[in-house]
This record gives C-alpha cells, sequence and structure tokens, in this order.
C-alpha cells in the first residue's frame, strides 16, 4: 500500500497537529502519522471514548482539536513509522501491515519520551512513568483512592498531580529531584508567562493539600511481584510510604531515532534547525520537543512555523518569530531549572537492572569503557526498546552517547523487512525459486 | 609493566583473541591493540556458526581441526557465550540438492564427520516450520552455534589468566612492521613478533594482502523457543559463498539461546559503506520466507551489517610474510568464528617451531603472491 | 474521564470474561484483571513502564499473536489476551 502526499507530518502531539492544520488550512495535501489510535501525541491524550468535548486540557486543545477536525487532513492513526526506503519516502507499520508514505514534504514532531533511572525496585509492575500513569488513566485504568507517589524531575510532576486529583486518586506527595535554589528562579521567570502563571496556580490550588518537596528522590520500591511501598529520600532524610503506584520520570528526552536516521544534524541530542524549522536535510523540518525540551506553548508554535514555511507561506510564519524567541528562552530555564542532580547516579546499586529488556544489571554495565562495549559483551539494549530506555539511562549514568541509528527504528514483522518492491532486487542473486 | 611485548596482537576479535590465548598459553607476555571494542568487528556481523565445511581438502582441515577445539572448551565456556550445540541441517530442495547432499556424506563420511541423510518427512520431523515439501537434508550433529562477542570476550579474559600483565591497548593501529606497531594516539609498541588480526581492513595496516572487504547482513528476532532447532542452511549457500562478484543471498537461519532467530546471509563485494542496505535485506528476509513461511509474521528487532575478510581462495592467510616480524591471522571470510582456535594455534605452533595438527601450507600467505608470480611466468612464456 | 456509561466491549484475559469501557487500552484490561503484562527474561513480573509504545514492557499476547505491545492498543470485541 502506498500513499503519497505534499506534506507528511510525523507524530500528532501539539506540535505535529499545528504543523498538519497550518499547512492544510494553506490548501496543501497533508498527512499526520501518529502510532497512537487518536490524535493528542501525550500530552492531549485522550480516551476514544469520550466525547468530543474535550474540557481536561482547557481551550488551546480544544481548539485545535476543532481547527484539526475541520481540516482537510489524512489521519493515518497507527502507524508507525520505522525506516526510510527513499529520498522522500518513509515505511511505517500498522499490525503486521506495511505501507510506504511519499512525501514532498515532511515535518518531524516525534516528541519526548520520559527519562527513567534506575533505581533498586524500579521494575516492580506499579512502578510507571508520569506522562505514563496519566496515560494509563485517560486509557481507562480506574485511579479512584488509589495511593499514588510522584516523583522525579520537572514540571511534569505537577501538572500530573493536579489531574491525578482530579480524577480521585490520593496523591501523597511529590518528591523533585530539583533544589529550591534552582527551582527559586525558575518560578520568579515565569513571571513574564502570564499562561504559565495560571497554569501553575491551577496546580498550585489542586495539588494544595500534597506536600511538594524539593531535593527529593526515590531511594527504593520494595514489593513481591508488584510495587507495595516506595522509600524516598527527603531532605536527606529516608522516608517509606505505602503506595498503591509511584509515577516516576526524569524529565525528558527528545525522540530524534527518526530524525538521525534520516541524517539530520544533531547538537547535545536535539535536532539542529534554522529559522524556518528546517534540518539539516532540505525538505525535512522539525518541530517541537525534538528540538530541544521546551513544552507545550513552544510546540504550537513550532509547528505552526514548520507548517507554514513548508506550505511556502513564509511571512505568517515570520510572524511568529518573537513568540518563538520568547518561549526558547522559557525552556532554556527550564533545563536549567531540573537538570539532574548527580546523587541520582547513586542510586542503582550493582544488582539493580538497568536493561529491562534483557535484564542486564548496572554492575555489568558500567564496567565497560563504552557503549558499544557494554552492548556487545552484555546485550544490553540489545532489546525490543533499541536502548531507549537503558541506553537514555547510561547517557546519564556514565556519560556515553549511542553512536549511531539503524533502521529499524522500531521492531517490525520480518515481512515489512522484506516488503520491498521486487524489481529493486533484481540484481540480487539467489541459486534458484524453489 | 608494559614493553618489551613477547607479541603484539592487533585486532581484539575472535581471532586475534584466540592468537591472544595461544601466545600466552605458551608463555608469553603481550599486548593486544583494538580500536573500538574487544568482538565489534566481523566478530559482532558473524552468525557464530561453528561448521565443518567441505569445499576442499584444506578448508576442512582447517574447520574440523577447529572444531575440535571449540568442542574441547566447550565445557567451559561460560553462559553469555551461549554455545549449544544445536547442529546444521543443510537443506535440499530439489533432487540435485539431494544429490550434494549425498556427496556431503561420502565426503563426511570417509574423514570420520557423523552425518546423517534426513528424507522429506524427516526433516519436516526435525523442523516443523520449514515448507513442504523439501527433498531433504543433511544433519551435522557435531556442529554448533554461539555469540561470538563474548567468545571473543571469553578467549581474552583467559589470556589475561596466562599473562596477567597482557596490555589491551585502545588505538588504531597506523602501521605494524619490522618490530613495530605505530598508534594514532602517536604510541609506538615493539615487539619480534606482531600478528595482523584486523579482519577485513588488515590491507590497510599490511598493503598489499589479497584481503577484500565482503558485505553481510544479520537480521535478529524477538523470542520464540521452540521455533528452530538447528542452524538451517541451504545448499546453494556455498553456491553464494563462491560467487566472486554478483550480490547474492541465502537461506541460513540460526536458533540463539534465547530462543531468538538469527537470519542470514547475504554477500556483497564493493559495498564500502557500513550502513544497512535494505534491498539486500529485503531480498535475504524473502529467500529466509521462502523456506519457513511462518518467518515472515516474526518481529524483528534489529538489523546490522559487518564485512568479512575474503581472500581469492576461500582459505585464510595465516603465518609469516615477508617482513620477519609480521604474520597475519585473517582473511577468514565467513569462517572466522570455527577457525579462530584453529588459527591460532597454528600460528603458535609456527612462531615455536612446534609440529601441527595440520599442515600449515595452504593457509600460507605467500601462496598467493606465489600464484601470482605463476601467472606472471606464465603470461609471459606465452607472449 | 468523564463519568457514566459509555460503549462497553467484551474481552478475555487469560481466559477468563472481562468487560470493558470502549477506548480502554489492553494494558488497562490486564491492569484491571489483576495480572502483570509479561514476565521478564529473568523472570520477573512486569507492567507498562512508559505507556506510549517504547518501553516494551506491556507486551503480552493478543489474539493469539505474542510479543504484542498493549498500551496503545484499544480493547476490541472478543479480543483474547493472554499474559505470561
Amino acid at each position: 500500500m502506498n500513499h503519497e502526499f505534499e506534506i507528511v507530518v510525523i507524530g500528532a502531539g501539539p506540535a505535529g497537529i499545528a504543523a498538519a492544520v497550518s499547512a492544510a488550512e494553506h490548501d496543501m495535501r497533508v498527512a499526520l502519522v501518529d502510532d497512537n489510535p487518536s490524535a493528542g501525541g501525550q500530552i492531549w491524550r485522550t480516551n476514544q471514548g469520550e466525547s468530543n468535548q474535550d474540557h481536561s486540557h482547557g481551550s488551546t486543545a480544544a481548539e485545535w482539536r476543532n481547527r484539526l477536525r475541520n481540516a482537510n487532513i489524512t489521519s493515518l492513526h497507527g502507524w508507525s513509522v520505522f525506516d526510510q526506503i527513499a529520498p522522500r519516502a518513509l515505511c511505517a507499520e500498522s499490525r503486521g501491515e506495511m505501507a510506504e508514505i511519499r512525501f514532498d514534504k515532511l515535518i518531524l514532531a516525534t516528541g519526548a519520551r520520559e527519562r527513567f533511572l534506575p533505581f533498586p525496585g524500579w521494575t516492580l509492575p506499579g512502578v510507571i512513568g508520569v506522562g505514563a500513569l496519566q496515560a494509563m488513566v485517560k486509557t481507562g485504568l480506574p485511579i479512584r483512592d488509589a495511593r499514588v507517589v510522584i516523583a522525579g524531575s520537572g514540571p511534569l510532576l505537577l501538572a500530573i498531580a493536579s489531574a491525578l486529583q482530579s480524577a480521585g486518586a490520593r496523591v501523597i506527595c511529590i518528591c523533585e529531584q530539583a533544589s529550591v535554589t534552582r527551582l527559586a528562579p525558575f518560578a520568579l521567570s515565569l513571571a513574564a508567562f502570564p499562561g504559565k502563571i495560571a497554569e501553575g496556580l491551577r496546580y498550585k490550588v489542586a495539588t494544595r493539600r500534597t506536600p511538594y518537596h524539593t531535593s527529593s528522590w526515590p531511594i527504593r520500591a520494595t514489593g513481591t511481584d508488584r510495587l507495595q511501598e516506595v522509600t524516598l529520600s527527603i531532605g536527606g532524610k529516608h522516608r517509606t510510604i505505602p503506595c498503591d503506584y509511584l509515577a516516576c520520570g526524569f524529565h525528558l528526552v527528545p525522540n530524534v531515532e527518526l530524525p538521525a536516521l534520516l541524517g539530520c544534524t544533531l547538537a547535545d541530542g536535539a535536532v539542529l534547525i534554522d529559522e524556518w524549522q528546517c534540518t539539516s536535510i532540505q525538505d525535512v523540518y522539525c518541530a517541537g520537543e525534538p528540538t530541544g525540551i521546551s513544552g507545550l506553548e513552544l510546540s504550537l508554535i513550532e509547528g505552526q512555523i514548520a507548517g507554514l514555511a513548508a506550505a511556502l507561506h513564509e511571512e505568517k510564519a515570520r510572524s511568529l518569530f518573537t513568540q518563538r524567541r520568547k518561549y526558547r528562552g522559557f525552556a532554556r530555564r527550564l533545563a536549567a531549572a531540573f537538570a539532574l542532580r548527580p546523587e541520582l547516579k547513586t542510586l542503582p546499586e550493582e544488582s539493580t537492572l538497568l536493561c529491562r529488556c534483557e535484564d542486564v544489571p548496572y554492575g555489568a554495565v558500567r564496567r565497560h569503557h563504552s557503549w558499544r562495549s557494554a552492548k556487545l559483551q552484555t546485550r544490553c539494549g540489545m532489546g525490543p526498546c533499541q536502548g531507549r530506555v537503558c541506553g537514555s539511562a547510561a547517557e546519564f549514568l556514565l556519560g556515553w552517547t549511542a553512536d549511531y541509528t539503524r533502521p529499524p527504528i522500531f521492531p517490525v514483522a520480518v515481512s515489512s523487512l522484506a516488503c520491498l518492491q521486487s524489481d529493486r532486487n533484481a540484481n540480487i542473486e539467489h541459486t534458484h525459486a524453489i | 609493566m608494559s614493553g618489551p611485548y613477547d607479541a603484539i596482537v592487533v585486532g581484539a576479535g575472535i581471532v586475534g583473541a584466540a592468537c591472544a590465548l595461544e601466545c600466552t598459553k605458551a608463555g608469553m607476555h603481550i599486548a593486544v591493540v583494538e580500536r573500538d571494542a574487544v568482538g565489534s568487528g566481523a566478530t559482532a556481523a558473524g552468525m557464530g556458526h561453528i561448521v565443518v565445511m567441505d569445499d576442499s581438502d584444506a578448508q576442512f582441515a582447517l574447520t574440523s581441526y577447529s572444531q575440535s577445539l571449540w568442542n574441547e572448551l566447550s565445557d567451559q565456556l561460560p553462559p553469555n557465550v551461549e554455545y549449544v550445540r544445536s547442529g546444521t541441517i543443510w537443506v535440499a530442495a530439489d533432487d540435485e540438492e539431494m544429490a550434494e547432499v549425498q556427496r556431503k556424506l561420502d565426503f563426511y563420511s570417509v574423514r570420520g564427520i557423523l552425518a546423517e541423510v534426513l528424507d522429506s518427512q524427516s526433516l519436516a520431523e526435525a523442523e516443523p516450520n520449514l515448507r513442504r515439501p523439501l527433498a531433504g537434508g543433511l544433519r551435522v550433529t557435531a556442529d554448533a552455534v554461539m555469540y561470538p562477542p563474548c567468545a571473543a570476550g571469553y578467549l581474552l579474559q583467559q589470556a589475561k589468566q596466562h599473562d596477567p600483565d597482557l596490555d589491551l591497548v585502545m588505538g588504531q593501529a597506523l602501521h605494524a612492521r619490522e618490530g613495530q606497531v605505530v598508534l594514532d594516539n602517536g604510541k609506538v609498541l615493539e615487539s619480534e613478533i606482531l600478528i595482523n588480526a584486523t579482519g577485513a581492513v588488515a590491507p590497510a595496516l599490511t598493503p598489499g594482502i589479497a584481503v577484500r572487504k565482503r558485505k553481510g547482513h544479520l537480521v535478529i528476532t524477538d523470542r520464540y523457543p521452540g521455533f528452530l532447532r538447528h542452524q538451517l542452511v541451504e545448499l546453494g549457500y556455498l553456491k553464494s559463498a563462491h560467487s566472486t562478484s554478483a550480490d547474492s543471498v541465502a537461506f541460513n537461519v540460526q536458533p540463539r539461546s534465547t530462543g531468538q532467530l538469527l537470519i542470514g546471509s547475504s554477500r556483497q563485494f564493493d559495498a564500502e559503506d557500513s550502513g544497512v542496505d535494505r534491498e539486500i535485506v529485503a531480498a535475504m528476509l524473502d529467500r529466509a520466507s521462502l523456506y519457513m513461511r511462518s518467518i515472515s509474521s516474526l518481529s524483528a528487532l534489529r538489523v546490522w551489517s559487518g564485512f568479512r575478510a575474503a581472500t581469492p581462495d576461500k582459505l585464510p592467510l595465516i603465518g609469516p610474510t615477508e617482513d620477519t616480524s609480521l604474520f597475519l591471522a585473517t582473511g577468514h571470510e565467513g569462517l572466522g568464528i570455527t577457525t579462530s582456535l584453529a588459527t591460532a594455534r597454528l600460528l603458535v605452533d609456527h612462531l615455536l617451531g612446534r609440529p601441527s595438527a595440520i599442515p600449515l601450507d595452504p593457509y600460507l600467505p605467500c601462496r598467493l603472491a606465489q600464484e601470482s608470480t605463476m601467472a606472471h611466468t606464465m603470461e609471459a612464456s606465452r607472449a | 474521564m468523564p463519568e457514566g456509561l459509555h460503549n462497553r466491549v467484551e474481552i478475555t484475559v487469560n481466559g477468563e470474561p472481562l468487560t470493558i469501557d470502549a477506548g480502554s487500552t489492553v494494558a488497562v484490561a490486564i491492569a484491571i484483571s489483576g495480572a502483570a503484562c509479561r514476565s521478564s527474561v529473568s523472570g520477573e513480573k512486569r507492567g507498562p513502564l512508559c505507556a506510549m509504545g517504547i518501553c516494551f514492557e506491556c507486551r503480552a499476547m493478543v489474539n493469539g499473536i505474542p510479543h504484542t505491545r498493549t498500551c496503545q492498543l484499544l480493547c476490541e470485541h472478543s479480543m483474547e489476551i493472554c499474559t505470561t
């Protein structure tokens, strides 16, 4: 099956939606591709069973969903892009079926994933990401009266606490690893962003009875086959708290695997772009978290700029440059405020698993001098997550970077890799047909 | 303690690691030079199939000798080497290939290698996921499979037991001649014995040797325990391995002890780029699906490639060069894993003047120089 | 999540019937049933970590197909889910 479009947007989170809508509203033939069953990405994730009125994200989300609904966009939901097979063609898979998606211009809005750091007991069911727990709740997980501890780092912790409380969960406490000294200037700087103040106040009000501890982090999760309690370091003292869920994530890591596969230049793990959101590859744009973790507003602005630029409406795109500059400043302050402290490197013990796909302990991995050596000798990173969990953790813990990206960037059926046009195979010998 | 070294091995792939072990077992104090990670070259792109081959007497001698060395070692191999004596089945698709099965059986039987002919029915029973009907096959029970990077790691670790002062020097060797190995960081290592075990890039270190890169690809699947029991190789594989120009693929699959399937194989000359070649991977997987239809629905986790070190006569280069300090242990094409142990043993036998279990002559580097000299002479006389 | 009954879907988890809201993911169905999604290679029980399709901890057998990620997969009528 083949699809051909003028503009293909990969990722239907806020940046992708903004890009697709902006391009489609200017009469481009647009496709919006995402591996989830519906648009929204992580931050605007919905339960498909909900009515069209989505109140949980406020008016911004509702407005963009409306524009998405009304725009002439081909939505390819449930499709996972895994490789590039020609300069202007990607291949994607859905439920074992493979399709080629051809484009004149490509906009990568692949978002970010949570950074997970290992600590004893982190593999127990019930220990889950911060955005992950919210996603599960949005897709049907009963959470009323469940006892939840939230830990890790980033503004997501507060956002999630608020959402969980609205859904009836008992959020026992929030443990942010950053120190008050780092956070205070960030909080003050929010004065420049009225929308964010309102957001922050909303969270504060919702979570007012929930303690928010800074300089705090998880030490250990315990339980038999499932999480039963968590031990936290709070202001230097250990406290053990029984709970049903530990929602734990240490900020975000950009999903740059597809940009890397395409050959886009990266710096510090983010995609380099010009003022039009264009990458180092002609006609390949990038918007949102892959250009640098920065949150919803910048994702929407960058998405619009990319969509407008790809649709050749550069003046309209230019009109958003000032806002983009402003929110980039916010992004820089965000990164500084929530930088991960070195104590987190001491959390895993020798026997704590680092690679969850292959069950490789941290002690075995850190004996090596490079990611490649560790991978070959311990098999960490060789599982289906392809190093997205363990590799990102190892980057922080050991300072290693994975050296390259190979296709497929997600596991796919053998048939999807075998499924290339037969005329290309004409020059390859095999001895006989059988 | 660093220098002086009794020997310097350049390349910590499985051949280099095996050489390191044999040298240190003989009491030498050595250095091993590696530019990336232990077992990260062709060793990481090999199937880890320990197989006796019947292409030629010389190839048979080397592979069967080396297989017996692996057999001897097998009890000591740690679990991460994943050594399993799963056996090989050479799969025959038609009567022509069944005739080849018979020929192989005769060849092996005369030489004491245990092999058993499978007819169509017993092949299907041995490997239920193979398509039916196929003509049959040849099962060679003593063949084994393993995970090569950890095998290289193990051999090197054992070398360190014999030579606790063994120096693993990380760096790229730029030159290895006249008793000196010069690294890219400026470091110079000295020894009277230098061993070039750098695989497909051996000519960069020793210009003029007849080693060419021959690219291959592998695909590994998620875990499907019980899907496959033996290493399966189509008999057409041999024709693929012999082709000297075309790109080719052949059906060649291996069960890993994890329950994952390792799928090969492909061969390309003149492919310098180490990236994944989608078309040839597609052709390779297509071929595998032809023999085992249900392979196509398995989940493929990773695809990777590597370069074999190919020589004109399909035999490795083991032994001395014109430079009295420099020795070669390279050119193993698709049999480096199998023949690593025998290569190392033969080389160190030669260094020490010990008698060898098999003659070294067929693998001596000078044979190719002689052949080209002979070719020149014949051409000249014809003129 | 809005209150009230939506469309409901009937599935089985490890042979046991389960009725669940339409729009729920298979990972949620497994959680509701009380099972863990999978056993790791060393036998540990595991459940979803990322809930966005990148960690692969949520894999289970769905309609006979092993290693299926469940956190982005919506429950469908008569789906058969087996955990390891």
